[in-house]
C-alpha cells in the first residue's frame, strides 16, 4: 500500500498517545495466532476453502498437515464439516473471505453451528470496503449484522495485527461458536503486543469528557486520528475500541456516555445491523443520548484503493470528526 | 444383539409409536418415518456400537449416527427411546411446548442421542464427514453412519460433501439414502428427476450398495456387509429402496402422507394394521 498522508503519532498532553512504527495486515495477525495455536493446542484444526494464502493459513497448513483440511471451493461443506469435527473434541477454525464465510453459508452456520452449539471458530478475512479493488461482490458490509443476530454467537472485529493475533488465541480458549472478522490491507499496528484479548471487554483507548467515539476494526485507528484532530479544537474524546461486538460491553459504554452524553460510532459495515445499531439499541434501552453513525448507508461498495473507498463512502478520520462535531451540537442544543 | 424376530417385533412397535406421536400433536412427518423403520431398528439393534445409558456429545470409540433428513424425527425418537436413550413415555411429548422432542431434532434441548440439529436439508453429510475426520484424528476406529432423503440430494451441499468424502478417502463413513421416490410436491420424477443415483455416486468415487429398506433381513445383512467394506479408502453409500408410509396401507405409495397427521379414525385404522406390543 502507498504511504498514507497521515501522522504516525497521535499526541495530546491530556490524552494517551498512540503511535505506530509499522503497518501489517490483520489477516497476518490471524495467521500468526493460528500457527501459535497449532503449536500449543493439539485439538485445534483448520479448514480452508481454497484461500489458504489469502487467509495466511499456509504456515499452519505446512507445519500441521494432518490437522489442516483443504475443502476446495465448497464453503457450505466446510462449515458442516467443522461442526462435525467438534464431535470428538476438535476446535475447528474455518477460513475464507467474510462474504463467503457468512452470507453464502448463513443457514449452515445457523443450524449446524449456532443452534447446535458447536465450538466452531468462523474466521473471515477481506471484510468491508478495505478489501479494495475486487469490488462490491467481495466487500461484504452486512456480516456483523447477520452474525450478531444469531443467538449465542460471539462476534469479534479486532483493530490491528496484534489484537487480531490475541483474539485468535482467545477464541480457542472460549467454548462456543465465534465469528472473527478481519481484513486485507496493511494497517497501523498500535495496540500492545503483550495484551491479552478478553472477549466481551471493550478497551478505553483515550479518556475524554466531551464525546465518546466507539469504533471497531480498522476504524479504531481512524477514530484515534479523529480524536487528535478534535483535541486541537479543545475537544476531549473518549475513544472506545469495541473489538467484541457481541457480547456487548454495556458497562464500558454506559460509563463513558454517562460522562460525555453523546456518541459517534464508526465501522466498516452497513449502518443497518452493525456496531452502530448495537450501541443505539443499548443506549435507547439504558441511557438515551444523541448518536451519530459513521458507516456505509444502505449501499454496496465498488472497486478502488482502500483509502479512496474510505473517503468516498465517508469512513475516514475527517468524517468521524464531522460526526463528532454534529453530535456535540445536538447535545448542546438539547440542554 | 437382538435376533431377527425381535427386530421385526420392535419395528411394528416403532410404527405404532410413529402414528401415535404424529396423531398426538396433529403434525409431523409419518410417511418417510414409516419407510425407514427397518433401517433405524436394525442400525440401533444390530449394527452400531454405542452406550445409550452414558450418552455424551463426543461419542469417542462409539459408532455415531446423523439424521440429515431431520423431518423423519418420529422414527428416530422412537428407536432412541426403545433402545434406552431416554424414557419411552417421553415420546408422548413430541412437538409439544417445552419438549425435548422438537419437530426437527436438535441438541438445543439436550436430548440424548442427538449430536447436531437437522431439518434444513443437505447439511448432515458434511457434519458426518467432519465427525469421521475427527475420529481418524483421534485414532478412533468406530464408524459414522448417516441417513438422507432422496429428495434431499437436490441440495448442492450434498455433492460438495460427496466430492470431499471420496477425494479425502473418508472410509469410516456409511451413508444411506432413503430412496422412496417421494417429496413434498410429488414424486421425485415429477419434481426434479435425479437420474441414475448409483452412477452419480460411483462417479463421485463412492462405493455403492443397494438394499430393500423394508426387508429387515436384507437391511441387517447389507449394513453388516457395509461395515466390512470400511477402511478400504472409499466412503460407502447405500441406496435404500423403501416405500413411503410402509406398514399402513392408506399411507403407502404416495407423497400425500409426507407431512400430515392422521385423524382419530385414521389412527385407529393404522393401529389395527400394526399388531399391539407395548405402547407408551
Amino acid at each position: 500500500m502507498e504511504t498514507l498522508s497521515e501522522p504516525n503519532t497521535i499526541n495530546k498532553a491530556a490524552m494517551k498517545t498512540y503511535s505506530f512504527t509499522e503497518k501489517k495486515d490483520t489477516r497476518s495477525g490471524f495467521g500468526a495466532g493460528l500457527l501459535e495455536l497449532g503449536r500449543t493446542n493439539p485439538d485445534v484444526v483448520a479448514l480452508c476453502a481454497d484461500l489458504t494464502g489469502s487467509l495466511k493459513m499456509d504456515a499452519f497448513a505446512k507445519e500441521f498437515p494432518d490437522r489442516f483440511f483443504q475443502t476446495g471451493i465448497a464453503e457450505a461443506n466446510m462449515i458442516g464439516m467443522a461442526a462435525g469435527m467438534t464431535i470428538g473434541g476438535k476446535i475447528p477454525f474455518t477460513g475464507t473471505f467474510a462474504n463467503f464465510a457468512t452470507g453464502r453459508v448463513y443457514d449452515q452456520i445457523r443450524q449446524s453451528v449456532a443452534y447446535s452449539g458447536k465450538n466452531v471458530k468462523i474466521c473471515a478475512s477481506h471484510a468491508g470496503l478495505t478489501l479494495g479493488e475486487d469490488g462490491a461482490t467481495h466487500q461484504i458490509l452486512e456480516d456483523i449484522g447477520m452474525m450478531r443476530m444469531l443467538p449465542h454467537m460471539t462476534v469479534i472485529c479486532p483493530s490491528d495485527y496484534n489484537q487480531t493475533k490475541a483474539a485468535t488465541l482467545a477464541i480457542a480458549r472460549h467454548h462456543g461458536p465465534v465469528y472473527l472478522r478481519f481484513g486485507r490491507p496493511s494497517w497501523p499496528v498500535f495496540t500492545d503486543p503483550n495484551e491479552e484479548f478478553i472477549i466481551g471487554k471493550a478497551q478505553v483507548m483515550t479518556e475524554g469528557s466531551d464525546v465518546t467515539i466507539i469504533a471497531t476494526g480498522h476504524l479504531v485507528w481512524k477514530a484515534l486520528q479523529a480524536a487528535e484532530m478534535l483535541s486541537g479544537n479543545g475537544i476531549t474524546v473518549e475513544v472506545i475500541n469495541m473489538a467484541t461486538i457481541k457480547p456487548f460491553d454495556g458497562s464500558t459504554v454506559l460509563k463513558s456516555v454517562m460522562k460525555t452524553r453523546c456518541v459517534v460510532t464508526a465501522e466498516e459495515h452497513q449502518q443497518n445491523g452493525g456496531l452502530g445499531d448495537a450501541v443505539a439499541q443499548f443506549l435507547a434501552n439504558n441511557f438515551p443520548s444523541p448518536i451519530e453513525m459513521v458507516a456505509v448507508n444502505d449501499s454496496f461498495g465498488e472497486s478502488g484503493t482502500p483509502d479512496q473507498l474510505l473517503i468516498k463512502y465517508g469512513l475516514d478520520a475527517p468524517d468521524i470528526m464531522q460526526k463528532a462535531k454534529k453530535v456535540l451540537d445536538r447535545k448542546t442544543s438539547q440542554r | 444383539m437382538a435376533e431377527l424376530a425381535d427386530l421385526k417385533t420392535l419395528a411394528t412397535q416403532v410404527r405404532r409409536d410413529i402414528v401415535r406421536m404424529v396423531h398426538g400433536c396433529q403434525s409431523g412427518h409419518p410417511g418417510g418415518s414409516l419407510g425407514c423403520v427397518e433401517f433405524m431398528v436394525a442400525l440401533y439393534g444390530k449394527v452400531m456400537h454405542y452406550d445409550a445409558a452414558n450418552f455424551d456429545m463426543d461419542g469417542k470409540n462409539e459408532d455415531l449416527f446423523f439424521l440429515s433428513n431431520g423431518h423423519i424425527s418420529p422414527v428416530w425418537y422412537s428407536v432412541l427411546a426403545r433402545n434406552g436413550f431416554f424414557p419411552v413415555s417421553e415420546l408422548s411429548t413430541f412437538r409439544k411446548l417445552n419438549t425435548r422432542l422438537q419437530g426437527h431434532p436438535t441438541t438445543h434441548e439436550g436430548l440424548p442421542g442427538v449430536r447436531v440439529a437437522s431439518g434444513s436439508l443437505g447439511q448432515g453429510l458434511s457434519v458426518a464427514l467432519g465427525a469421521a475426520q475427527a475420529k481418524k484424528l483421534n485414532n478412533d476406529k468406530s464408524i459414522v453412519f448417516s441417513l438422507h432423503g432422496d429428495g434431499e440430494l437436490q441440495e448442492g451441499q450434498i455433492w460438495e460433501a460427496a466430492m470431499y468424502g471420496a477425494a479425502h478417502k473418508v472410509d469410516n463413513i456409511i451413508s444411506t439414502v432413503d430412496v422412496n421416490g417421494q417429496q413434498i410436491d410429488g414424486s421425485t420424477e415429477q419434481v426434479l428427476p435425479m437420474g441414475n443415483l448409483r452412477a452419480k455416486f460411483e462417479a463421485f468415487g463412492w462405493e455403492v450398495l443397494d438394499m430393500n429398506g423394508n426387508d429387515m433381513n436384507e437391511v441387517v445383512n447389507t449394513l453388516l456387509k457395509a461395515k466390512t467394506m470400511t477402511g478400504k479408502g472409499k466412503p460407502i453409500l447405500i441406496l435404500m429402496n423403501t416405500i413411503m408410509g410402509n406398514g399402513v396401507d392408506f399411507m403407502m405409495h404416495t407423497h400425500k402422507w409426507h407431512g400430515i397427521a392422521p385423524n382419530d379414525e385414521q389412527l385407529q385404522k393404522a393401529l389395527e394394521q400394526l399388531q399391539e406390543t407395548s405402547d407408551y
